[in-house]
C-alpha cells in the first residue's frame, strides 16, 4: 500500500508537468490568435461569414429539408454563436496533452483511492486533487456541448497552480479516517462539493472572459485580441448562466448533505460552523447572481462580477476557511 | 441582447407590463400619483419592498451579514470560544459584543434582513401565485402579427390546404406536450407552465424551512450526560449533567426512558510519525452498547456510534465523548468506606493522558480533594515523568496530587465537577510539597498523608459522554428542504416555451411559417421551433420547392 500510495504522488507530478505543457500550448494559442486576427481583419471579410452562415441556413430550410442545418451546425459550432477562427494547431496541441494529463491525474487520484482503501477526498491534500480531477474532467467534458477551449490556459493554470500548492504545502500520508469522518452522507457531501466548485470554476472563467469581452466590445480596448476570437459577451454570459446553475443545484445538495451528516454526528443538522457559515454566503451568494440574470439593470456586467465573487467565496472556503477559521471542521483539514 | 420575453411576464421588476397587469399593481400608478396618501405611501414601500431588485439588494446583504459569524467565535456554538476571546480583549470584547457581533444569526440587524427578505419574498409568491394560476387556466395568448421578429423564425411551403395544415400541426404541438389554441389560421400553443410552478414552490418551501425553525423550534430542548459503564440514566431534567430548551418546553415533555451503558469499545490503529518517529493512535471506532428500556417497560440492547445515533421515542442519543472512569475507594484511619465513586477523567491528549478530579467532602479529619492523571498506558520517561503511549488500558497508573482542607462545597455556589478550586486548600502531595504524588496501579493501594487512610484504584471502566436531543423542526425541514430541491431543478431546468404556427393558402399549397418564444432563460429555443417545423412538415409529407425565396430572418 505505502508504493502505491508514492506510485500516485509520481502520478500527480506527472500529471502536474502534462498540464503544464498542455497551459503553455493554450497561452500561445490565445497569442497566435491575438497575433493573426489584423491579417484575417485586413480580408475585409471579418463579420461576413457569420452573417453568410445564416441566410445560408434559413434558405438551406426553407428550401433543403433540415438534415443540412443540422449538419452545418454540427461543423461551424463557432461562427453560429458570433466567434471567428476554427481552433488552431496549438489548440489542438493542448486540448490532447490536457487530456493525457487528465488520464494521468485519474490515475493519480484513483490509486491514492486504492492505497487508502476508502474514498480519496478525506483531507486537504486529497480534496484538492478530486476537486481539481472533477474541474479538469467538466472541461474536457463540456467540450461535447459546447466549444469552450478558449478557457484551456485558464483552466489549465488554475489545476497545476492548485495541484502544485496542495502536493507541496499539504501532502499528507494515507491514515485511515476518524470515527466523526465515516459517514456515506460526507462521501456524498465533498464529491458533490467538489463537483458545484468544478462547475462554478469554469462558469467564473467565462464571466471573466464576458467581462473581457464586453470592455473590448464597448471601449474598444487595444490587446488581448484572441477575445474577438471568443464568442459575443452576451453568448458567454448565457453560457456562464447554464454552467453556473447546474453548479448551483449541486451546491444546493453539499448544503443539505452537510446537513444531513452534520446531524448524524453532532447532533443537529445547522449550528452555524464556521464551515456551515460559508456554504451559506455561498448559496446565498449564487441564488443572488441567478436573481441578478432575471433583474433590469442586474444583467450582463454585474451578474457576472457576481458569479466571479460567489467563485472567490468558494475558493476562500476551501483555503482561507480551512486553514485559519476555527470551528468543528477544521480537524478534517491537514 | 436582452432576450425577448413574452409580454406578461412578471419578473417582479414593477415595471408595467404590457397586458394582463397582475392584480396588485394596476392601481398604483394613475389618479392616486399627485397626492400620495398614507395609502399610496403603503403601497409604494410596498411594491419597492417586494421588487425583484430589493430582493436581490437584500439576498446580498444577507451574504455580507452572515460574514462576522465566521469570524468572532459564536456563543451558539463556541462559547467558550467567547469567553476566552473576552479575556483576551476585553476592551474590543464589549464593543463587539454591544454590536451582538458573538450573536450574529440572532442579532437585531441579521433578524431584520432576513425577516425583510421573507417579507418580500411572501409578498412576491402571492401575486405570482394567482398570476400563475390564471395563466394555467387561461389560453394560450393570440398569434402576433409579426412573427417574423421572434426567436427561431422560418418559413416552409408545404402542398395541402390550411385545414389540414392546422389540424396537422395541432397533432404535432399536442404530442409534443403543447396547450393549443387557434386563432384564425393560426395555432398559439405554449408549454412548460411546470417552470413557474417548480419555480413557486421552491420559494415556498424556503418559507416552510423558516416557518418550521421558526415555530416548531420552539420546543426542542438537548441535554447531556455522562455514563459510566454498568450505570443508568434515566431522563429526566434532574439527572442531565446539562440541559438547554427552547421557548415553549416544559419538562413534562421529558419522555420517561431509562438508558444504560452495557459496554464501551474503542478501536484503534497504530501510525508512525514521520517527523517524530512516535507512534501514533488512529481511531477507528467508537461503540457504546446500551440496554434501553422504554416507558412502556420493554428493553432492547443497541449500539450507538459517532455517526449513527439510535431514537428513543422521538429523541435521538449521540455518542459524543468517552475516556477512563476510574473508580477510586477511600477509606478513612479506621477502614471504613468514606468515598466509592467512579470518577470520569477527561481525555488530554490522542493517547488518552486524562485529568479527573476527585472530592472527599466527609469522613476525613478536613475535606480532601485530589487532582488526578491517568495514563492508559504508562511509560516513565527519562525525566522520571510518566506519560501514555498508547490509548487502551495496557499498563493502567494513576497518579494522585492531595489537597486538603475546604473544598468550597457547602457555600451554596454551584461547582463544577471537572475543576478544584485551590483557594482554602494545601496541597500535600507532590508539586513542591516535597511528598511524592500517590501512584496506583489498577488493584493497588496507598496510605494517605497524615495517616489519614488509604485510597484504592479499585476499578477501570469506561465512560461516554451521550447527547439527548429532541429536535421537532427536523421533519418539516426535510419535507421543505425536499420540495425546495425538487422545484429548484424543475424551475432551472423545464423551459417555457410558446410557438406560433402561421397557415397561408398559396397558389399550389400552403405556405407555413413557425417562430417562438421564451420566458426566461431558453438557448434551446430556436431548436425546438425547428423540431415542431420538421415534424409538421413531415406530416404534411415534405417541403415543396418554390420559386420565391424565403425572407431572411431580421434580428
Ligand atoms: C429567501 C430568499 C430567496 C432565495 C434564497 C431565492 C432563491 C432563488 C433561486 C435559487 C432561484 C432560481 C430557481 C428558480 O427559478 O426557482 C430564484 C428565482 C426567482 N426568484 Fe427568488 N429567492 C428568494 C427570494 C425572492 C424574492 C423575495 C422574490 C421576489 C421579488 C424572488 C423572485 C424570484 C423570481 C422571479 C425568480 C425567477 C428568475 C428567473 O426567471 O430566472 N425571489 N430565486
Amino acid at each position: 500500500m505505502e508504493n502505491l500510495a508514492s506510485l500516485s504522488l509520481v502520478a500527480v507530478y506527472s500529471a502536474m508537468g502534462v498540464y503544464t505543457l498542455a497551459f503553455i500550448a493554450f497561452t500561445l494559442d490565445l497569442a497566435k490568435r491575438s497575433a493573426e486576427l489584423p491579417a484575417r481583419a485586413a480580408s475585409g471579410a471579418a463579420g461576413a461569414p457569420v452573417i453568410a452562415t445564416a441566410a445560408a441556413s434559413v434558405r438551406g430550410s426553407a428550401a433543403g429539408g433540415t438534415a443540412v442545418l443540422e449538419r452545418e451546425k454540427t461543423l461551424k459550432p463557432e461562427n453560429k454563436d458570433g466567434s471567428r477562427g476554427g481552433a488552431t494547431v496549438y489548440q489542438r496541441v493542448a486540448f490532447a496533452l490536457a487530456i493525457i494529463g487528465w488520464v494521468l491525474h485519474l490515475a493519480a487520484t484513483l490509486t491514492r483511492g486504492i492505497a487508502a482503501d476508502r474514498v480519496p477526498w478525506s483531507n486537504m491534500f486529497e480534496f484538492g486533487l478530486t476537486a481539481t480531477l472533477l474541474g479538469m474532467g467538466t472541461f474536457l467534458g463540456v467540450q461535447l456541448w459546447k466549444d469552450v477551449r478558449y478557457l484551456g490556459a485558464y483552466i489549465t493554470g488554475f489545476t497545476v497552480l492548485s495541484l502544485g500548492i496542495v502536493t507541496v504545502n499539504f501532502y499528507v500520508d494515507v491514515v485511515p479516517t476518524p470515527p466523526a469522518l465515516q459517514s456515506a452522507w460526507l462521501i456524498i457531501h465533498v464529491l458533490v462539493a467538489s463537483l458545484a466548485t468544478a462547475f462554478f470554476a469554469i462558469g467564473a472563467g467565462l464571466s471573466t472572459m464576458q467581462l473581457l469581452r464586453h470592455q473590448r466590445e464597448v471601449r474598444k480596448t487595444a490587446g488581448l485580441r484572441f477575445l474577438d476570437t471568443v464568442p459575443g459577451a452576451s453568448t458567454l454570459e448565457s453560457l456562464a448562466y447554464r454552467i453556473n446553475v447546474v453548479g448551483f443545484v449541486f451546491w444546493t445538495f453539499t448544503l443539505v448533505a452537510g446537513a444531513i451528516w452534520a446531524e448524524r454526528a453532532w447532533g443537529r443538522y445547522w449550528g452555524w460552523d464556521t464551515k456551515e457559515v460559508w456554504t451559506f454566503i455561498i448559496w446565498v451568494l449564487f441564488a443572488g447572481y441567478i436573481h441578478a440574470r432575471a433583474t433590469r439593470g442586474w444583467r450582463g456586467n454585474r451578474s457576472a462580477w457576481l458569479a466571479i465573487v460567489g467563485f472567490g467565496a468558494v475558493i476562500f472556503n476551501y483555503t482561507i476557511v480551512n486553514l485559519f477559521f476555527e470551528g468543528l471542521h477544521s480537524y478534517s483539514g491537514i | 441582447m436582452e432576450p425577448l420575453r413574452p409580454s406578461d411576464y412578471d419578473d417582479g421588476s414593477g415595471a408595467p407590463a404590457a397586458i394582463d397587469e397582475g392584480p396588485g399593481r394596476a392601481s398604483a400608478d394613475g389618479p392616486t400619483q399627485p397626492r400620495l396618501g398614507v395609502v399610496g405611501w403603503v403601497r409604494f414601500v410596498w411594491r419597492q419592498l417586494t421588487s425583484m431588485r430589493t430582493a436581490l439588494v437584500l439576498l446580498l446583504l444577507l451574504a455580507v451579514a452572515a460574514i462576522p459569524g465566521s469570524l468572532v467565535p459564536q456563543r451558539s456554538s463556541n462559547p467558550n470560544g467567547v469567553v476566552q476571546y473576552q479575556r483576551d480583549d476585553p476592551e474590543l470584547f464589549a464593543v463587539l459584543d454591544a454590536l451582538q457581533l458573538f450573536d450574529t444569526f440572532t442579532s437585531v440587524w441579521f433578524s431584520a434582513i432576513y425577516l425583510l427578505l421573507f417579507v418580500s419574498l411572501i409578498g412576491c409568491i402571492i401575486p405570482r401565485t394567482t398570476h400563475h394560476w390564471r395563466a394555467m387556466r387561461s389560453r394560450p395568448p393570440k398569434t402576433p402579427a409579426r412573427l417574423n421578429r421572434l426567436v427561431g423564425y422560418r418559413e416552409a411551403d408545404a402542398r395541402g390546404s390550411v385545414e389540414e395544415a392546422l389540424s396537422a400541426g395541432e397533432a404535432v404541438l399536442r404530442r409534443q406536450r403543447f396547450r393549443v389554441e387557434r386563432y384564425g389560421d393560426s395555432l398559439s400553443a405554449e408549454r412548460g407552465y411546470l417552470r413557474e410552478t417548480g419555480n413557486l414552490v421552491f420559494h415556498m418551501a424556503l418559507v416552510g424551512v423558516l416557518a418550521t425553525v421558526g415555530f416548531a423550534g420552539g420546543f426542542g430542548y438537548n441535554g447531556q450526560k455522562v455514563i459510566v459503564e454498568g450505570q443508568t440514566f434515566v431522563n429526566q431534567l434532574t439527572t442531565y449533567d446539562t440541559f438547554s430548551a427552547s421557548r415553549f418546553f416544559d419538562d413534562s415533555r421529558l419522555d420517561p426512558f431509562s438508558l444504560r451503558l452495557d459496554e464501551f469499545e474503542g478501536v484503534f490503529e497504530a501510525a508512525v510519525d514521520e517527523q517524530s518517529g512516535a507512534l501514533l493512535a488512529q481511531p477507528l471506532d467508537y461503540t457504546a452498547t446500551v440496554t434501553v428500556t422504554e416507558a412502556n417497560g420493554e428493553s432492547v440492547q443497541r449500539d450507538i456510534k459517532v455517526n449513527a445515533p439510535i431514537d428513543i421515542q422521538g429523541m435521538r442519543a449521540y455518542l459524543l465523548g468517552n475516556g477512563f472512569a476510574p473508580v477510586i475507594t477511600v477509606r478513612n484511619a479506621d477502614g471504613d468506606v468514606v468515598f466509592d465513586e467512579s470518577v470520569a477523567f477527561l481525555p488530554q491528549d490522542s493517547n488518552l493522558t486524562s485529568l479527573g478530579i476527585i472530592k472527599v467532602p466527609d469522613g476525613l479529619p478536613e475535606q480532601l480533594g485530589m487532582i488526578g492523571f491517568f495514563y492508559p498506558s504508562a511509560v516513565q520517561l527519562e525525566s522520571g515523568a510518566l506519560s501514555s503511549v498508547w490509548p487502551q488500558p495496557d499498563n493502567p497508573v494513576l497518579t494522585l496530587n492531595v489537597f486538603q482542607g475546604d473544598l468550597g462545597l457547602d457555600d451554596g455556589v454551584p461547582r463544577n465537577a471537572y475543576a478544584l478550586d485551590v483557594d482554602d486548600l494545601e496541597q500535600v502531595t507532590g508539586g513542591e510539597t516535597g511528598t511524592e504524588s500517590i501512584v496506583l496501579g489498577l488493584g493497588q493501594t496507598a496510605e494517605l498523608p497524615n495517616g489519614w487512610g488509604t485510597v484504592e484504584f479499585t476499578a477501570l471502566p469506561r465512560f461516554v459522554s451521550i447527547d439527548i436531543h429532541h429536535d421537532p423542526t427536523q421533519l418539516g425541514v426535510f419535507v421543505s428542504t425536499v420540495l425546495a430541491i425538487a422545484g429548484l431543478i424543475v424551475s432551472l431546468f423545464v423551459p417555457r416555451r410558446r410557438v406560433w404556427i402561421a397557415a397561408e393558402q398559396t397558389n399550389d399549397g400552403v405556405r407555413l411559417r413557425y417562430a417562438g418564444l421564451a420566458r426566461g432563460e431558453d438557448p434551446n429555443l430556436d431548436g425546438a421551433v425547428e423540431r415542431v417545423a420538421t415534424e409538421h412538415l413531415d406530416r404534411l409529407g415534405g417541403r415543396v420547392e418554390t420559386s420565391q425565396p424565403a425572407p431572411v430572418a431580421s434580428q
